[in-house]
């Protein structure tokens, strides 16, 4: 008789718990969700005016959720590209995704498959950058992690849905729209400049992107750039660090 | 594009965005990994993000040139400063669309 309600009661412990964890989630998203709301708003209204329904809008937001992605498919499809050379460029675009799950992997040790391949689907440059600051700073549960992935999927998902329902009685080019995913990457970036190192970093890796990009042909250059500055800034930092060491 | 076009290219988008995701956790969290490769994969996502915006803001076409006195690019010295100063994503963007709104009304 004893055992069932010790079940009972632990059960209903775990759920607590995890109930914290996802309102620790939530708390942590939410600038990621209010960014969001703007974002997914002017992508389904660009969506919309390049001839998408509000079935694709999802479906899109849904399967790929990568936002800097669609936002380059939908120009593509506005120009009547071909679909191989858009699944192409959406793949080059999101290949930065590996950098970073391999970033996030550091604090996912010995995870379980199916708990990896939920949490594979949520990480995009805005999940990352707040996981990997909470990871950091410890005590970050990998439930709390996964919480900050699907709330800001489900407020990518619905707003991006909104903004195509929108769209029909919005016209183009109205309100900014063009320049949400510019300063939602200038905000990211700004996390990320934690020190000397960093913006030295930055500064390389920026330059790096405009030489590649005159010089190479294609969509590759922001992956050469960001590969070519975070080992130029990586030496820097060993660099600073051997000579520290040596007047040490 | 024809319907089951548009959701042939959607699944493959999805796919190639996934598997990129995926394969690094599957991968690399099974194993312990050397001080330098994470050092080194700690200066990734200011290069990432970084390269991205110089893309964003500096780059035009196609042709594709550099443009550092278009409006997107003058735009975002204040969008900059706004996001060091308030930390805050919905309200960058939303300050950013708003400049760059005002600004072209402007020129």
């Amino acid at each position: 008789m004893g055992k069932p309600i010790s079940i009972d009661s632990r059960q209903g412990l775990k759920g607590l718990h995890h109930v914290g964890f996802v309102l620790d989630g939530i708390k942590a998203a939410w600038p990621i969700c209010l960014g969001y709301l703007p974002l997914g708003f002017a992508f389904g209204v660009l969506a919309q005016k390049a001839g998408l329904d509000l079935l694709d809008i999802a479906l899109m937001s849904i399967l790929v959720y990568a936002g800097s992605s669609q936002f380059i498919a939908v120009a593509m499809i506005s120009g009547a590209a071909a679909p191989a050379s858009i699944i192409l460029t959406t793949f080059v675009v999101n290949l930065r995704h590996l950098l970073m799950s391999s970033s996030l992997a550091v604090h996912l040790h010995g995870e379980g498959r199916g708990f990896l391949s939920v949490f594979a689907y949520g990480v995009t440059d805005e999940s990352f950058a707040v996981n990997m600051a909470k990871f950091r700073d410890g005590g970050w549960h990998r439930y709390q992690a996964l919480a900050v992935n699907q709330m800001s999927n489900f407020t990518w998902i619905g707003s991006t849905i909104l903004g195509g329902y929108a769209g029909q009685s919005i016209p183009a080019g109205c309100y900014g729209i063009d320049y949400a995913l510019s300063a939602m990457f200038l905000c990211l970036l700004t996390f990320q400049l934690k020190g000397r190192q960093y913006f030295l970093t930055a500064i390389i890796s920026g330059a790096a992107t405009i030489g590649f990009a005159l010089v190479v042909p294609g969509n590759g250059f922001v992956i050469m750039a960001s590969l070519f500055g975070a080992t130029a800034g990586f030496a820097l930092k060993r660099y600073a660090q051997r000579k520290r060491g040596s007047y040490a | 594009m024809l319907k089951t076009e548009y959701i042939l290219l959607i699944v493959g988008m999805g796919l190639v965005t996934y598997i990129p995701r995926y394969l690094p956790l599957f991968i690399l969290a099974q194993r312990n990994l050397p001080r330098w490769f994470i050092e080194w994969l700690d200066m990734i996502p200011v290069a990432i993000l970084s390269a991205l915006v110089f893309s964003e803001i500096f780059l035009s076409g196609p042709p594709r040139h550099l443009d550092m006195l278009q409006i997107k690019s003058l735009v975002a010295i204040p969008t900059f400063l706004i996001a060091l100063k308030t930390k805050s994503l919905g309200g960058t963007v939303i300050s950013g669309m708003i400049l760059f709104w005002m600004a072209g009304k402007i020129s």
